[in-house]
Parts: C-alpha cells; sequence; structure tokens
C-alpha cells in the first residue's frame, strides 16, 4: 500500500463503513429483501394497485409543488438573509431552522389548527372558497414547511461567498440588475439550488409525521404513500408494506441520481483541464 | 477622454478615505495612483468608475460632470485585482458579456467577430474556449483587460493590475500593457503600491498619503525632486541620516554631507545604496556584511554613531566583513527638519 501522510486512514475507514452498514445499508437491504420475498407478480400487483397509484401522484406532486415553492421562497429568503441587514435578522434566521428542530408531528397538528376550516387561517381562506386542511393543498403546505431549510441552508453559504467584484465587474460592463441576476447570479447558484432541491424532494416524498394530520388521508384523494405503507404495516402485512416503502426508496435514489448528474455538469467550468 | 477630479471627498463610517483630491488627467495619458495601503487611492479609482459615490466634490468626464452616473453608463471599462472573470462561462463568454447585455444591439457575428479581435489583441488566440480556472493568472488578466476593452471604454481603469503576479510574468505584462496602451490611445487609470511599476509604466505618477496627493509628476520629476521624505522613501530603499547643517553642509556619524539647498539647522538628509562611493570622502565605516546578487554585491555597513547604512558596488569589488574604510555621499535629498 502506498504510504500516506494523514494518519488514521485504515481505522477511520472502517468505523465509517461499519456504521454506514448498520445504521443505512442494513435497513434498506432489509426491506429490499423483505420486498423481494414477494413474486414479481405479487409485487407488481401490491404496487400498481389503483390506491397506491394515486398514492403516488398525490405524493409526488404535492412534493413537486412544495419543492417549486421552496425553491422561490427559499432563495428569496436566503438572499434577503445574506444581502440586507435589517432588525431581527438573526432572528428569522434561527426561525429558519425550526422546521428541523419541530417533532413534525407537532408541527402537522399547529398546521392542521392553523388551517381547519375554523382555525385562524383556515376561516379566512374558506370565505374565499379554498380548502386547505384535507386537500392537497394541506399536503403541500405541510411538506413546504418541513424542507424549507434544505434549500435555504444551501444556497445561503454559497451566496456569501460570492465575490461582490462579479457583480460590480457586470455592472461596469453595462448589465442591467436583471441582466445580472440572470447570467452571472444565477448561474453560479444553480448547483447548490440543485443539492437544496434534491434533498427538499427527497424529503417531501418520505414526510409522514406532519402530513397525516393536516392531509385528511383519504385514499384515492389525500392518502400520501408514506401512510399506505404504514396501513399495510399495521394489517401486519409487511411484505406490502416493503413493496410500497421500495417504491418511495427507489424514486428518491433516481431522483438523488440525477440531481447528482446535473450538478457535476452544472460545476463542470470548475474541472481543470 | 479628459478626466477631471475636483475636491473630491469619500468617508467610510468614519473613516476619512480621501481629503479633497484634485487632479487633472489628460485624454489619452497613463497615469499611476502610487500609494501605501490605506492611502485612498483604490477608492480614487472606485469613484472614477463610478462604483462608488463621492461624498462631495465633482469627477468630470470630458466637460460632462459624471459625479452621479452610474458605473453601468459611465463608460468605463474596470480590471479588477483579482479579474474577477465569471467562472462559469468561457473566456469568449467572459469577453463578449459586455456585449451581449448592452443596450446597444450587436449580431451574433459581430460580437463573434470583435471576441476573435480581442483574443489577437492580448494574445490568447485559441483559448477561447477555455475557462477561467483552466488558464494560468497572467492569462486571466489579459481575458480581463480583453473584456473590459471590449464594450469600447472612454477610460480605462486598472486596480492593482499586476498585484497577484509573480515577478517575472508581471514585467512582460507591463511592457505589454504600455504597447498596449500606445496602439489604443485610451486614457488610463490604474492603482499600485509597488513603485517599480509605477515608474516603470506610467506617463505621470500621483504619490498619495493618507487620502491626499501629496506629489505628481513625470516619473522623472519625482524621482529627482522628491518633495518630502515621506516620497523620498516611498519610491525606493533610503537611508535617513540626521544632523545639523552649517553653510550648505550636514554633519553626520563623524563626517560631512554637502546639502547646498539648505538653510543652517537640524536637517534630514536620505541617501540611496547608489548614491555612495566607497573609499572616498570623510565618514568612516565599517562593512558588517556582503551581500551577493546577479548585477552586483550590496554591502552593508555601520557608521560610528550605529547608523546602519546599504551601497552597491561593481561584482568585481574585492570587499570582506570587516573592512574599515570612509564613505562619501555624492547625492542626497535633504529636508530641513522642523
Amino acid at each position: 500500500m502506498r504510504r500516506r501522510v494523514l494518519p488514521g486512514l485504515t481505522l477511520s475507514l472502517g468505523i465509517t463503513l461499519l456504521y454506514v452498514g448498520l445504521i443505512v445499508a442494513l435497513p434498506l437491504g432489509a426491506l429490499i429483501f423483505k420486498a423481494a420475498s414477494l413474486g414479481p407478480e405479487d409485487y407488481w400487483r401490491i404496487i400498481s394497485s389503483g390506491r397506491a397509484l394515486a398514492s403516488y401522484r398525490v405524493t409526488v406532486l404535492s412534493a413537486a409543488a412544495a419543492t417549486v415553492f421552496n425553491l422561490v421562497f427559499g432563495l428569496a429568503l436566503a438572499w434577503v438573509l445574506v444581502r440586507y441587514s435589517f432588525p431581527g435578522k438573526r432572528l428569522v434566521d434561527a426561525i429558519v431552522d425550526l422546521p428541523f428542530a419541530l417533532p413534525t408531528a407537532v408541527a402537522g397538528i399547529a398546521l392542521t389548527t392553523l388551517f381547519a376550516p375554523n382555525g385562524w387561517f383556515g376561516s379566512w381562506l374558506s370565505e374565499a372558497g379554498i380548502r386547505v386542511a384535507y386537500t392537497p393543498l394541506g399536503i403541500m403546505i405541510a411538506m413546504a414547511f418541513t424542507s424549507l431549510p434544505f434549500i435555504v441552508r444551501t444556497v445561503q453559504p454559497v451566496l456569501e461567498d460570492l465575490d461582490p467584484a462579479l457583480e460590480e465587474a457586470a455592472q461596469s460592463l453595462g448589465g442591467s440588475d436583471v441582466a445580472i441576476f440572470r447570467k452571472v447570479i444565477l448561474p453560479l447558484l444553480v448547483p447548490a439550488l440543485l443539492a437544496g432541491v434534491s434533498l427538499a424532494f427527497a424529503r417531501s416524498l418520505g414526510e409522514f409525521g406532519a402530513i397525516i394530520f393536516i392531509a385528511g388521508n383519504q385514499p384515492f384523494e389525500t392518502e400520501i404513500t408514506a401512510l399506505l405503507a404504514f396501513i399495510r404495516l399495521e394489517e401486519y402485512d409487511y411484505q406490502a408494506a416493503a413493496a410500497i416503502a421500495s417504491v418511495l426508496l427507489i424514486t428518491a435514489f433516481a431522483m438523488l441520481a440525477v440531481t447528482n448528474f446535473l450538478q457535476a455538469r452544472a460545476l463542470r467550468y470548475t474541472a481543470r483541464s | 477622454m479628459k478626466i477631471t477630479l475636483d475636491t473630491v471627498v469619500k468617508t467610510f463610517d468614519t473613516f476619512r478615505a480621501v481629503h479633497g483630491v484634485s487632479l487633472e488627467i489628460e485624454s489619452g495619458e497613463l497615469i499611476a495612483l502610487l500609494g501605501p495601503s490605506g492611502s485612498g487611492k483604490t477608492t480614487i479609482l472606485r469613484m472614477v468608475a463610478g462604483l462608488e459615490y463621492a461624498d462631495s466634490g465633482s469627477i468630470l468626464f470630458g466637460d460632462k460632470d459624471a459625479t452621479d452616473i452610474p458605473v453601468r453608463d459611465r463608460g468605463v471599462g474596470f480590471v479588477f485585482q483579482h479579474y474577477a472573470l465569471f467562472p462559469h462561462m468561457t473566456v469568449a463568454e467572459n469577453i463578449a458579456f459586455g456585449m451581449k447585455v448592452s443596450k446597444r444591439k450587436r449580431s451574433r457575428e459581430e460580437i463573434a467577430t470583435r471576441v476573435t479581435e480581442l483574443l489577437a489583441l492580448v494574445r490568447l488566440e485559441g483559448l477561447g474556449d477555455r475557462f477561467p480556472t483552466q488558464i494560468s493568472g497572467g492569462q486571466r488578466q489579459r481575458v480581463a483587460l480583453a473584456r473590459a476593452l471590449a464594450v469600447d471604454p472612454r477610460v480605462l481603469l486598472l486596480d492593482e493590475p499586476f498585484g497577484a503576479l509573480d515577478a517575472n510574468v508581471r514585467r512582460d505584462l507591463r511592457r505589454w500593457l504600455r504597447e498596449i496602451h500606445d496602439q489604443l490611445g485610451i486614457t488610463t487609470l490604474f492603482v499600485t503600491h509597488d513603485q517599480e511599476e509605477a515608474l516603470d509604466l506610467a506617463d505621470r505618477v500621483v504619490i498619495l498619503e493618507q487620502g491626499r496627493i501629496v506629489q505628481e509628476g513625470t516619473p522623472e520629476e519625482v524621482c529627482r525632486r522628491p518633495n518630502s521624505p515621506f516620497v523620498t522613501k516611498f519610491l525606493g530603499d533610503a537611508h535617513r541620516l540626521v544632523g545639523p547643517v552649517t553653510s550648505g553642509s550636514a554633519r553626520v556619524a563623524g563626517g560631512t554631507v554637502a546639502v547646498p539647498s539648505l538653510p543652517d539647522g537640524q536637517a534630514e538628509i536620505f541617501v540611496r545604496p547608489a548614491d555612495l562611493s566607497w573609499g572616498e570622502g570623510d565618514i568612516p565605516a565599517e562593512v558588517t556584511r556582503v551581500i551577493d546578487r546577479p548585477d552586483g554585491r550590496r554591502v552593508v555597513v555601520r557608521l560610528e554613531d550605529g547608523t546602519t547604512l546599504e551601497l552597491d558596488m561593481p561584482p568585481e569589488t574585492r570587499i570582506e566583513k570587516g573592512d574599515r574604510q570612509t564613505l562619501r555621499v555624492r547625492r542626497a535629498h535633504a529636508f530641513p527638519l522642523a
């Protein structure tokens, strides 16, 4: 083996691999193993049942909507936190992490209370004819709430490190504010935005606690995939639960792979020839 | 384009960076703003560019008041200290940026032709498709210049243009910038803390200290007739001797120095390594160290009062530590000590 200057490679690598194996790979392996114990026909029947398909649709569409919402809102929030100073800035900055710290069930109950037809927001919205609680819109709001920090926290450091001279250079070359944002700032944020989007989307796909209180959980309408898997578990149908969960797992994995690829493409300029 | 600064003032929070600076730059001139860090030179450059606004005073481009024109409409090309190339764009895209975002619409072919021209001007043909991380520091510097020139600026401004480069590249680029300037005839203002760079490159040097202009003039004027101890020391290696002057002769460290133009009283006298002769005159000295350099020998000597001086001698000189001789100051810049 080649001699290395930095000590502790064997030990640290060993510990890391052991932990990744025990904590991440083993449960996931068990899940796949369980799902695989079904025959291909049974597996296919379970994951393509009408109720399962409806749950995928609700989950993916809500997660996509929540992620798009957070993409815009999270970028704006990161922008404001980095670029401007205003009273209460540190407080806002701290609040961004709250969805991480709060038990998601608590968030779900709070959101339901707010958005229920007799709640603070809900009563206003129902007058306008908009129902949030017990609809896919409620699911979306719960997902947006729990995944907001991902985009803010991935974009913020990149924005902080952005050299002000880049913008000054663009200005001195005659660029308008819009042109500078579109052609200089945004492209430099793309890798961070992609990372944030993939994390936020993956989190939204798997979110459970915050959603079940606000969603109403009507099969075929507001039942998310994670809940369907949970219901199968409660029925002691472990194989079906594993099959449905495996769909979530594969989707999340495929999505992370795609964003990694896009990120590498967006960062190709950092490669040295 | 002639540029006039009229009693320009700039204060950051409580720190007054620029105190009422007035300066005239003739059309086509190449001017160096020279000063130590904190002397306000970069602030002045940024105010001329429109990247900072002056608190008071005015900046004229030609006869037109440009004080409040924002940078994007001022028509200046600015080269940043660390180049500020857009990392996600290729060299060609960087150069084309200004033309693409400009209010004046240009066709794709027109832009491509101009980019090719500029790449040739800065001698980077064939590197248009590289990203900034894939080229050397000196090449980045030239891309930054090409990018600034692409929008046909009326004035070219450079902030420490060679500061981040190693000595050899720096010398080449200096010559080359001078050639480009002579070729294009564009009014150019650059900031540096390196006196050699300023003297080497500029038509006129403006020396700043603590937000004020202390002297301006051609390299010859400031070198031969520095008007203050600060300028004398800042322009190059100088040793300071202090002594009383009586009828045009100063007594220092057991010997004398001729200072014909000075009135009687205490004086400070600055001497450079090349102003001293070994084995002449009447100042006793002892060699403490000899430093060999490619172009000669530098000898460190100690005077009777403990002052250390350095002097340059030809490479053939036989001299070693411990030698005692007398020194003559052939030339000196002397100022009365208040």
